[in-house]
């Protein structure tokens, strides 16, 4: 077509007018606007006849359901819940459930991936064989049947709760879940955040000083160490300064469950842990391909300006392998979040679950699809964004 | 040009396949060839396959008879097993022509997600199935319990309002697969299973160990199932509500597979109009007049699927109880047909 049009320019000196059906650019508009007609009637159509659809059938549409009472219970809660509330509450209580095993997964994955990656390059042979099998391995079994292998290791080989496993005090082991003391709840906790908050934007300024005072002068901070003090020394102070409260809250078997203490359910580890084992094992190709994608040459250039190992890891290899490496890392983190929904087959209350159910019990499914689909396009387009962002930060700044 | 002639073809495959679509259930039933039920699949004595594969239970037996009522074949029937979850959304998308899979009927299913129920097929009612081994008595003991039950499910509210009424606490586990659900419960996942009482029973009688659990006394809700159809088409609907009456009514009138044929010269008007010998009854459901005979002929009354499927000789061994026949204590009960 381009071509066509510079033909059709050159020739601007002949006398005759071209006509608009023989002319390539409008002719592409004509079609262009033909084509957006044909989808916009067929969208109209499939619209309005949805809508003929579920009046003649007398089925209810609109989003009003959100405000009733939803009269289910979900198992896993993040913020209070009860049959009592609504629909939406519901809806919220499974949205947040997802972000909950994403967001872990997604850290753990981060760093059994990048050493996993990492072990698959080592020198050491033995290391290198394991990461390689276990990358192999893990790829080629299909997800679905990880989580339910998984699943039935818990509730198949451990014991019930009245005869619980318990390796040290405080921590129990069953086929309702890992059981776990935490400290209690004391005031000192609020202010040991607030001082491990202040500890990290500390940290932000002094890096940024540092690395300004050494563009200035030449001279080198041990930041690292000054950083890592810091965040761990600022909260570590508060803790001893409110006379260093060690009082745990003990499960106990009380009835048919445990009391006390933090529960992590089969459900919720089994989740976690086929989504974290599948997706590391992709993450570490990535990271292997990021990093022999710098060549050689890199680093021994690096080595002899006499860098040191870290500083050519951190200066020089990193920033190189970093592009190569974010955008299929994200698509990895992408398929980590839409995988958790396979959450329904193994009783983990993720937000398809949920809305699955409210689907079922208000009979809204095209609303209740459209609210899956809205939900799981806000969090992959925040998640690309974040990268996207991220992406752009490290990219070869060319001057 | 080319892409849009093709463009204009699609466009035109749509409206016209939609159109089609349009016609009521009983011609597109009958242009199909089969009948397409939606049954549960996985409940033992209701719907599932044998070893050989063979659809058996009352629930299928039902679906069967819609298909001698329709075809005068109880063959000419496929089966789609659908989750709890995925029931009510494949009728309303028409994947299938009728839902045969312990449905509960309610006013919410029968209005807001427009759905009509046939005549009952099974009166239900919800309980607790428990490990002996706890000890427990009562469903009102079962305070801090973890509770494995099918999302989507009435089940799923009533155990909410249970809980919530006798002020105790639970745990939901929700599996959406009855089979992975019961996995999870008989492996001891959950203290307690929930559920129709049927199903229950179902569920224990092929369990490992059907000995070691119990069901608690207290049955917590009415569950009338019964088969279901879309709202919309009154034709299709008075003929699934009739196949399943027909089928109560020939077990009140005494005609079984057996002695159907003799029945045919029965001098008795109300059997001469019921089997077809004085015309009338299938034209006005536009069937064939020997629609009821052919139900009973292939498929039985309804006493005979019943003992045949879920009766006290079967592995379930379920008392008639509320499924006697009314005149036996019951409240099975059909509408005359005249």
């Amino acid at each position: 077509m381009v071509t066509d049009e510079n033909a059709i320019q050159a020739d601007a000196s002949l006398p005759e007018k071209v006509p608009f059906w023989l002319d390539p650019q409008k002719r592409a508009i004509v079609y262009q606007i033909g084509v957006l007609c044909m989808f916009g009637l067929l969208a109209y159509y499939l619209i309005s006849n949805t809508l003929i659809n579920l009046e003649k059938q007398a089925i209810a549409t609109g989003f009003s359901f959100l405000n009733k009472e939803s009269s289910f219970e979900i198992g896993e809660t993040v913020i209070p819940y009860s049959a009592a509330s609504t629909y939406g509450r519901a809806l919220v209580v499974g949205a947040l459930n997802t972000l909950k095993v994403s967001f872990i997964g997604i850290v753990i994955t981060l760093i059994l991936g990048t050493i996993l990656g990492v072990s698959r390059l080592s020198s050491n042979w033995l290391v290198s064989k394991i990461a390689a099998i276990y990358i192999e391995v893990m790829q080629d079994i299909p997800i679905l049947l990880q989580l339910f292998f998984w699943y039935a290791i818990f509730y198949e080989s451990l014991p019930s709760p009245r005869q619980a496993l318990n390796p040290v005090h405080g921590l129990f082991f069953c086929n309702r879940g890992v059981i776990f003391a935490v400290p209690e709840t004391h005031p000192a906790h609020q202010y040991i955040l607030l001082a491990l908050v202040i500890g990290c934007i500390g940290v932000y300024f002094f890096r940024r000083w540092a690395k300004k005072r050494q563009d200035a002068t030449g001279q080198a901070l041990p930041v690292f160490r000054i950083s890592i003090g810091t965040i761990i020394c600022l909260p570590l102070i508060t803790w001893l300064v409110f006379g260093a409260p060690i009082k745990m809250d003990v499960p106990e078997l009380t009835g048919f469950n445990f009391k006390g203490g933090m529960t992590l359910s089969p459900e919720f580890i089994a989740l976690l842990l086929g989504l974290v084992l599948y997706t590391a094992a992709f993450v570490a190709e990535v990271v292997r391909a990021g990093i022999q994608s710098v060549s050689k040459g890199q680093r021994e250039a690096a080595m002899s300006i006499a860098l040191k190992p870290t500083q050519v890891l951190n200066l020089v290899i990193l920033p190189q392998a970093l592009r190569v490496i974010l955008p299929p890392l994200t698509s990895q983190m992408l398929n980590l979040t839409k995988n958790s929904s396979l959450a329904v087959a193994i009783g983990f209350p993720d937000f398809v679950s949920v809305a699955n159910t409210t689907i079922n019990q208000t009979g809204q499914s095209i609303e209740g699809v459209a609210l899956i689909m809205a939900v799981y396009l806000i969090f992959s387009l925040s998640t690309s964004a974040f990268m996207n962002w991220y992406n752009k930060k490290v990219k070869l700044v060319e001057r | 040009m080319k892409r849009f002639k093709l463009l204009v073809a699609v466009f035109l495959a749509v409206v016209l396949t939609a159109g089609i679509a349009l016609a009521g259930t009983l011609e597109e039933v009958r242009a199909r060839g089969h009948l397409i039920a939606g049954v549960n699949g996985g409940v033992f004595g209701f719907s599932m396959p044998d070893d050989k594969g063979v659809w058996k239970g009352l629930d299928v037996d039902t679906a069967r008879a819609m298909a001698a009522a329709v075809f005068g074949d109880p063959n000419k029937v496929k089966f789609s097993a659908l989750t709890a979850v995925q029931r009510l959304p494949a009728l309303q998308a028409k994947e299938i022509d009728v839902l045969c899979r312990n449905t509960t009927q309610t006013l919410t299913r029968e209005t807001i997600n427009g759905l009509n129920f046939a005549h009952v097929n099974y009166y239900d009612g919800q309980g607790f199935l428990i490990s002996k081994k706890l000890g427990i008595k009562s469903a009102k003991e079962l305070e801090g319990a973890t509770v494995c039950v099918l999302p989507g499910t009435t089940t799923e509210m009533n155990a909410a309002d249970f809980f919530r009424a006798n002020n105790l606490k639970w745990k939901p586990v929700v599996i959406e697969q009855t089979a992975e659900l019961n996995k999870a419960f008989f492996a001891g996942r959950c203290d307690v299973l929930t559920s129709d009482m049927s199903q229950l029973a179902a569920q224990r009688s092929v369990s490992p160990n059907p000995a070691e659990y119990v069901l608690l006394p207290e049955i917590i809700s009415k569950e009338p199932l019964a088969p279901v159809v879309r709202h919309g088409d009154d034709q299709w609907f008075d003929i699934v509500n009739f196949t399943v009456m027909a089928m109560i009514n020939a077990e009140e009138l005494g005609i079984t597979s057996k002695n159907v044929d003799d029945m045919l010269k029965s001098k008795n008007p109300e059997i001469q109009r019921f089997l077809g010998v004085s015309p009338g009854m299938g034209k006005a459901l536009g069937l064939d007049d020997k629609w009821a005979y052919n139900i009973i002929k292939m498929v039985g009354n309804y006493g005979e699927i019943y003992e045949r499927n879920v009766g006290p000789n079967t592995q379930l061994g379920l008392d008639r109880g509320l499924n006697a026949l009314w005149t036996e204590g019951g409240i099975m009960y059909a509408a005359p047909f005249r």
